[in-house]
């Protein structure tokens, strides 16, 4: 209290606590989405954490990076738990963040006013694609290697710039050593920082907004709706749930480490059974059944078309569902929403089944 | 001088100074950016103009088998068919880049990526690759395999 007091006198900060004490949450069936945002950003912080730890250890360049992170899981004392929550806490974090967007999504939240929450939100969804794709590189396993071929190929088969994206992507013209020096740049400097400006203003956005609730709850009368401190009551709640996913990963980590497998050989061919991570796999499975010409363009390049309007469509939602200013639903959103979750489901289970 | 006259001076120099500003200040962030961009793009490396490699002798292939070699910077496949007869074709697969492999059973070349598939002639015959394999001649002497960039004449 006096570090409190000695600040306040300093610097008025008790404006933040008055609105730290005023926000509220409302309380009715949907009150467990508001976890799943927190949850994301739980996750991110592991992501910093034991990222950072990983970092006094790793070493990137083709002859040192996989033999670091052998040393890492194998000689560094828990190392392997390190590692293996690093790696557990991406997936979900990833995991998070898509069930985070999708109740965002059904609740119409991106309505106005709260439209640049959206896109901000989508930026830092790119991020983390981008983020683990980069990621996925670092160990320099046999997986990552290919998987980082296919990638960076697909980003040399868009028009006009293709051919300098994957100069760009891969620091030359094939996924070598530089490839990795690059990757481990973009993980570990470029993208954290981008990410973490995104974040704040995400948040900021979301503090003086507030909470939102869905088009039915908002057309009951304001005293009419329940809700709770958001200090002290949510926030503990928030906590049990955070210490809760914290146990959770803790299980995965111990009980499904993630094999490091074979060091990347340029000269090896690829393995039978290949597979991109699974927040790629509904992509990837869909680049296998487009044939090599689709009308007059190559199969690669309408995959890219494809994938670009559907993100660009998503991404522009709140532009473009305009009755949901207005707090309707409109059946055609609803059933987007719907059917892009199915797909999504349907190409990722049937990926892993084939 | 009139006092309209003196604002309109006053408005001519201050637009004049205006442009001056943006024009510099749009030159200094190109000159912030250019170098920057130039700096990201890695520089070209010398090409390894390789005309011909040897891959090792005969009696390194049983029949029905295949290696993988370095052709320059680009891994290439080198395949001994059951016939005994030997072919040399660019190991990535023209759909994304994944080193494809010889399935010796049926005599085809398929890629594991997104499961494209050619012929032992490298023609793509079913999968998504849009393009056959590039081919490699491929020379016998005294014993010793020669692969070398086919003639483009």
């Amino acid at each position: 209290m006096k570090i409190y007091e000695w600040i306040n006198e300093r610097v008025d900060i008790s404006s933040i606590k008055k609105i730290a004490l005023k926000k509220r949450v409302p309380i009715f069936y949907g009150t467990i989405w508001y976890y799943l945002g927190g949850v994301s950003l739980f996750l991110f912080m592991i992501q910093v954490f034991t990222g950072i730890l990983l970092v006094l250890y790793y070493q990137p360049g083709a002859e040192t990076a996989y033999e670091s992170v052998k040393f890492i899981i194998s000689r560094v004392e828990f190392g392997w738990l390190i590692r293996e929550v690093h790696s557990w806490s991406a997936n979900l974090f990833i995991l998070f963040v898509f069930f985070h967007m999708f109740t965002v999504f059904f609740a119409k939240a991106y309505r106005k006013p709260r439209e640049m929450t959206w896109i901000s939100g989508m930026i830092l969804l790119l991020l983390s694609l981008g983020f683990g794709f980069s990621g996925y590189l670092l160990p320099w396993n046999e997986l990552a290697y290919f998987a980082t071929k296919v990638g960076s190929d697909i980003a040399g088969a868009i028009p006009i710039i293709g051919d300098f994206a994957l100069r760009l992507l891969r620091s030359g013209d094939e996924v070598s050593g530089a490839t990795l020096t690059r990757f481990y740049g973009i993980h570990t400097a470029l993208l954290p920082g981008i990410f973490t400006v995104m974040l704040g203003l995400h948040l900021i956005l979301v503090q003086v907004q507030g909470m939102s609730v869905p088009p039915e709850i908002e057309k009951i009368p304001e005293k009419e709706r329940k809700s709770i401190p958001f200090f002290p009551d949510f926030a503990l709640q928030d906590a049990m749930a955070w210490l809760i996913v914290l146990n959770i990963i803790a299980l995965l980590a111990v009980f499904f480490p993630w094999e490091l497998g074979p060091k990347a050989d340029p000269l090896a061919s690829a393995p039978a059974g290949i597979r991109p991570e699974w927040y790629f796999m509904f992509m990837f499975q869909t680049l296998k059944y487009i044939p090599a010409h689709v009308l007059f363009i190559e199969g690669e390049l309408f995959g890219i078309l494809l994938f670009s309007i559907g993100g660009f469509i998503w991404f522009m939602v709140p532009f473009l569902d305009k009755k949901a200013h207005e707090g309707i639903r409109t059946p055609f959103w609803t059933w987007f929403g719907i059917l892009l979750i199915i797909y999504m489901i349907v190409f990722t289970a049937w990926g892993y089944l084939t | 001088m009139s006092q309209t006259k003196r604002s309109e001076v006053k408005k001519e120099r201050r637009s004049f100074l205006n442009t001056l500003l943006k024009t510099g200040l749009v030159a200094w962030v190109a000159s912030v950016i250019y170098p920057v961009a130039r700096f990201l793009i890695p520089p070209k490396m010398a090409k390894l103009n390789v005309s011909s490699i040897e891959v090792g002798l005969i009696s390194d292939f049983p029949k029905s088998s295949s290696k993988i070699v370095r052709f320059g910077r680009k891994p290439i496949i080198v395949i001994r068919k059951e016939s005994g007869d030997f072919k040399a074709l660019e190991a990535t697969c023209t759909h994304l880049d994944c080193n494809v492999q010889f399935k010796s059973e049926t005599e085809q070349i398929w890629c594991a990526c997104h499961n494209g598939l050619y012929d032992i002639e490298g023609k793509n015959i079913s999968g998504p690759p849009p393009k056959p394999l590039a081919q490699f001649k491929v020379d016998i002497a005294r014993e010793k395999i020669i692969v070398s960039q086919m003639d483009l004449s």
